[in-house]
């Protein structure tokens, strides 16, 4: 069986329900996105794209189920990919936000994956990208990335999505390194969860204040602060009608909104992985025996490294990755 | 692409000291270890192993049903779709060994085996399933 006829046939099964036939996609879409790129890009079918992101230990998973149930209840067809680490030591990783998600797992209209960094900022965020369009052509209604939100990378991650909830703990000073972080800037809806804690209201005040100033222009959408109890379902309707009203913000003007983010998160995705193949490139010249001699000869006096420069570019050539 | 390995805690007891230890050798090894917790059902195991796609289900067990709940998530696997190495590690007498791998299990850990014989058991099994599928 040719390599397309198989994906066809995976995608024929997926999109009928069946949870082995989008686990395998999934693993193709990591290991080669080449051969699956074209058919769910054409596919053209969209679902809507929940970016869940925070600090470690903020409920994110908790919220991620109660998320779940929500939708569920209103069946919708729900995916998740729950991005966690790598160690970058040993390239292992314990993913383990499954815990908080297992009243799901025998629901065949949950799909849930976990998904390790794998130390490649490149990589991870032309996966996720893939992953999430694999996802909506297999015909899941709703999306939900789950990252935590401490690098950038993560960040990026989170914010291949048209909703980008970020969480953060009543304590530790969540709010004021968010602001740090840039991470006000992406957020869409803004989540205090264990909101029973103490120091609830002062993070939700802190919000409030991180949303005056810049003054956001007119007619832009002003991020509500929901107050959510992940772990008993407190604020969850009121979360999730948050959620539907930015999709709802997105959708008017025939869309254009919406557009607009997916062209922006078409750009990044090519852009990363233009720069993958470049980095690439770099390792690969700088390797090579011709770039060897250049150093040799400019050593020897023959030549000095602008010279060289020319003749090291001239060498390059640009065809496609070989992965 | 890393090797990936579900541990799981299928049965009713609730010691997983033993499971997260595993994962934290597995881990080390440069796995990619999917851990779902205590207290699982065969069919919830065979389920989230599935949708991650895994090499590997490491079932840990203290409780001394192994045989019958390696049998049930063989089976579930099966039914879910799955064709997934599965190994067993626990409290385990010797004479069930030929059980559990009559069960479905592949690979059986008793209590005394060092991490790094697990590690290497365990590499072992994923190697040999590359290579078969390879062909």
């Amino acid at each position: 069986m040719s390599a397309d006829s198989a994906t066809d046939v995976l995608l024929k099964s997926a999109a009928a329900g069946n949870s082995a036939a989008v686990a395998r996609l999934i693993t193709v879409a990591e290991v080669t996105p080449e051969t699956l790129a074209a058919r769910v890009w054409q596919s053209g079918r969209r679902a809507h794209v929940i970016g869940v992101t925070g600090s470690p230990g903020t409920g994110k998973s908790t919220l991620t189920s109660e998320l779940i149930r929500s939708l569920r209840a209103d069946d919708h067809r729900v995916a998740v990919l729950a991005v966690d680490p790598s160690s970058k030591r040993t390239g292992g990783a314990i993913l383990g936000d499954r815990i908080r998600m297992g009243g799901h797992v025998l629901d065949g209209q949950v799909f849930i994956r976990s998904v390790a960094t794998r130390g490649s900022a490149g990589g991870l965020s032309a996966t996720v990208p893939l992953a999430v369009r694999t996802l909506e052509a297999c015909g899941f209604t709703h999306v939900i990335i789950e990252t935590v939100g401490v690098g950038q990378i993560e960040i990026d991650i989170a914010t291949y999505a048209d909703t980008v909830c970020v969480v953060v703990h009543p304590r530790w000073g969540d709010t004021i390194q968010a602001n740090k972080a840039g991470i006000v800037e992406i957020a869409d809806v803004f989540v205090v969860n264990k909101a029973d804690l103490d120091g609830a209201q002062q993070a939700v005040a802190d919000l409030g204040s991180a949303l005056e100033y810049p003054p956001l222009p007119p007619d832009s959408w002003r991020p509500p602060i929901v107050e959510t109890i992940a772990t008993n379902g407190r604020g969850i309707d009121e979360l999730r009608r948050e959620i539907d009203h930015h999709r709802a913000y997105l959708g008017n003007d025939d869309g254009a909104r919406l557009e607009q983010r997916r062209t922006q998160r078409t750009r990044d995705l090519l852009a990363s992985l233009v720069a993958g193949r470049l980095d690439e490139l770099r390792d690969e010249v700088t390797a090579s025996a011709a770039f060897a001699d250049q150093i040799a000869a400019i050593h020897s006096g023959v030549t000095d490294p602008w010279s060289s420069l020319r003749a090291v570019l001239g060498s390059i050539t640009l065809d496609a990755p070989r992965n | 692409m890393p090797a990936r390995i579900l541990v799981a805690k299928p049965g009713l007891d609730g010691h997983d000291r033993g499971a997260k230890l595993v994962a934290r050798a597995l881990r080390e090894a440069g796995f990619e270890v999917i851990y779902t917790g205590i207290r699982q059902r065969p069919e919830q195991i065979a389920a989230a192993a599935v949708q991650e796609d895994v090499d590997v289900i490491g079932l840990s067990i203290l409780s001394g049903a192994h045989v019958a709940l390696t049998r049930k998530t063989a089976e579930a696997v099966k039914a879910a779709g799955g064709n997934i190495a599965i190994v067993v590690g626990g409290t385990i007498p010797s004479n069930d060994i030929d059980k559990l791998h009559e069960a479905g299990a592949v690979g059986v850990f008793q209590t005394g085996t060092t991490l790094e014989e697990l590690v290497a058991g365990v590499t072992a099994i994923v190697e040999r399933n590359t290579v078969d599928s390879e062909r």
